[in-house]
C-alpha cells in the first residue's frame, strides 16, 4: 500500500497530489509537463521538499518514508524503492553484470552472481553480461537498467516511461514477464506514462494526472470511460 | 646541481600532493553533492589561497604555527618542536597554498558527471563514500590526474610560502626555488640556468602528460573535432 501527499513547485509549475494506491500495478497517466517525473522523483526521495513552501509525505506499507512536516526523511537507498526511467543511467565504466550487481553490496560473491544471472534472465539480457553499456542499443540498456533496479528486491518499483526504446512486441513480452515476477515477489509497481495505450492496457488501477493534479483515479475501465465522456463533452460543448 | 634540494623538493611535492588528494576528494564531493548554503563559504575559503599573495599566507601561517599562538604552542607540545622552519611545516603550508589547485579540477570533474548516475547509485543504496569511490572518482579520472599534476607542480615551484614559513635551511627547508633565488643573488647564472631548466622541464613534462591523455581519448573517439 502506497500513500502520498506531495506539494511542490518547479518554476511556475505546481504539483499538488494526494493519493493512495493499493493495486499491485498502478499507472499514472498524463501528458508531457503534467508533473509525472517530479512526482516520481519525490516518491523515490531524489528530491526533497524545500523548507516552508513545499510538503512531502510518503508512506509505504505503513512505514513513513518522508514527512516534511515532521522533518522525517529516508534516504533513497533505504526506501526499498527502485526507479527505472527513460534514461537508463548505466554506469559507463562498469560491465552490464557489474551494473546489475551494484545494489547487491551486502551479498557474498556467489549469491551476487546468482542474483545477477536471475535478473538478466528476467530482463532478457543474459547474453549482455560482459558488455559495456556504451555498446548497448537503447532497448538493451533499458532492459539492463530494469534488471539492476530489481536486483536488490525492492518493495516498490517506480517506472518512468522505462520501455520507450523497446518496440511494441518486445515491450509487451517484457511487461508480461515482469508482471508475473513482480506479483510473485510482492513488488508494488507505479508506472508513469504519457501513452494512453500503455496506461489502459497495463494498468489495473489508473490515475489521471493533469497540470499537477490527480483528476481521476480508479479501475482502468472506469477512468477510461470518464475520460472519454469528458472529451466528448468538451468537443460537443458550444463555442 | 643541488641534489639535496632536488630530493627535498620532490619529497615535499609528493607529501603535499598525497595530503591534498586525501583532503580534496571528499571536500570536492561535499561541494558538488552537498545541499547546505554554507558550502559557498567553504568553497570561498578553499579557493582563497588562489588570490592571496603567497607571502601574506606564509606570514599568517608563520604566526599561527609559531609559539605566539595557543595553536602553535599546542603543536610544540605535541611534536616537541615548532612547525615553522621545519619540513613538516613546509608540507602544511604547501598543502594549504595548493589546495585550490587540487579542489577546483575535482569540483569541475565531479560536477560534470551525469546527475542521473549519481541518482542511480543513491537509489541502489550507495552511501557517500561508496558513491564517490565507485562513481565520481572513476568517471572523473582526468580531473584527478589534473589535480595531482597541478598540486605537484605548484608545490615544486613554490617560493613565497616556503621562504616565509621555512626560511632557507639546507636539507630541511631549502627547495629548488630557493636554490635558484640564491644562485641569482650570487650572480651564478650558469647554475641558475640549470636549476631553472630543471624546474621548467618538470612543468612541461607533466602538462604534456595531462594533454596526452586528453588527446589520446579524443583520437580514440575519431579526432579532436569529432
Amino acid at each position: 500500500m502506497l500513500e502520498f501527499a506531495l506539494s511542490a513547485h518547479r518554476g511556475s509549475f505546481h504539483l499538488d497530489v494526494e493519493c493512495r494506491f493499493a493495486s499491485d500495478w498502478t499507472v499514472i497517466f498524463g501528458p508531457s509537463g503534467s508533473g509525472k517525473s517530479t512526482l516520481v522523483r519525490l516518491l523515490a526521495g531524489l528530491d526533497r521538499a524545500r523548507k516552508g513552501a513545499e510538503f512531502v509525505r510518503v508512506v509505504l506499507d505503513e512505514t513513513m518514508l518522508a514527512d516534511s512536516a515532521h522533518h522525517a526523511w529516508t534516504a533513497p537507498g533505504r526506501r526499498n524503492t527502485a526507479l527505472v526511467t527513460q534514461h537508463p543511467a548505466l554506469f559507463p565504466h562498469l560491465s552490464v553484470a557489474a551494473n546489475v550487481a551494484y545494489g547487491l553490496a551486502g551479498l557474498d560473491r556467489a549469491a551476487r552472481s546468482t542474483r545477477v544471472q536471475e535478473m538478466l534472465e528476467l530482463a532478457g539480457a543474459t547474453e549482455l553480461a560482459g558488455h559495456r553499456p556504451q555498446y548497448l542499443s537503447g532497448g538493451q540498456a533499458q532492459r539492463v537498467a530494469l534488471a539492476r533496479a530489481l536486483a536488490p528486491s525492492p518493495r516498490l518499483l517506480l517506472l518512468d516511461e522505462p520501455f520507450s526504446a523497446l518496440d511494441g512486441t518486445a515491450s509487451d513480452a517484457l511487461i508480461s514477464r515482469l508482471q508475473v515476477w513482480l506479483r510473485k515477489h510482492n513488488v508494488q509497481t507505479v508506472m508513469v506514462t504519457h501513452e494512453a495505450a500503455d496506461a489502459f492496457a497495463i494498468g489495473a488501477e489508473v490515475a489521471l494526472l493533469r497540470e499537477g493534479r490527480i483528476v481521476a483515479q480508479g479501475p482502468a475501465n472506469d477512468v477510461l470511460i470518464a475520460e472519454r465522456n469528458r472529451l466528448v463533452g468538451r468537443l460537443s460543448a458550444p463555442y | 646541481m643541488d641534489w639535496q634540494a632536488l630530493w627535498l623538493t620532490l619529497r615535499l611535492a609528493t607529501f603535499t600532493t598525497a595530503i591534498l588528494l586525501a583532503v580534496s576528494v571528499p571536500l570536492a564531493a561535499l561541494l558538488v553533492l552537498g545541499r547546505s548554503r554554507w558550502l559557498a563559504l567553504l568553497e570561498a575559503l578553499a579557493t582563497l589561497p588562489l588570490v592571496l599573495p603567497p607571502t601574506v599566507l606564509g606570514f599568517f601561517l608563520l604566526v599561527l604555527l609559531g609559539p605566539r599562538t595557543a595553536f602553535g604552542r599546542g603543536i610544540i607540545v605535541v611534536l616537541g618542536h615548532p612547525l615553522a622552519f621545519s619540513f613538516s611545516g613546509l608540507v602544511v603550508g604547501s598543502a594549504i597554498y595548493s589546495l585550490p589547485f587540487a579542489v577546483q579540477p575535482l569540483v569541475a570533474g565531479f560536477a560534470a558527471v551525469d546527475a542521473s548516475l549519481v541518482d542511480a547509485a543513491r537509489l541502489l543504496g550507495a552511501r557517500p563514500v561508496r558513491l564517490v569511490s565507485t562513481v565520481l572518482v572513476p568517471l572523473a579520472r582526468r580531473s584527478m590526474l589534473t589535480a595531482v599534476v597541478l598540486s605537484f607542480l605548484h608545490t615544486v615551484g613554490e617560493f613565497g610560502v616556503v621562504l616565509m614559513l621555512g626560511g632557507d635551511i639546507p636539507g630541511a627547508t631549502r627547495t629548488l626555488s630557493i636554490v635558484l633565488y640564491n644562485q641569482v643573488e650570487n650572480f651564478d647564472y650558469a647554475a641558475a640556468y640549470r636549476t631553472a631548466a630543471l624546474l621548467l622541464s618538470f612543468s612541461v613534462v607533466a602538462l604534456a602528460a595531462i594533454y596526452a591523455t586528453g588527446y589520446a581519448r579524443q583520437v580514440s573517439r575519431g579526432g579532436r573535432r569529432a
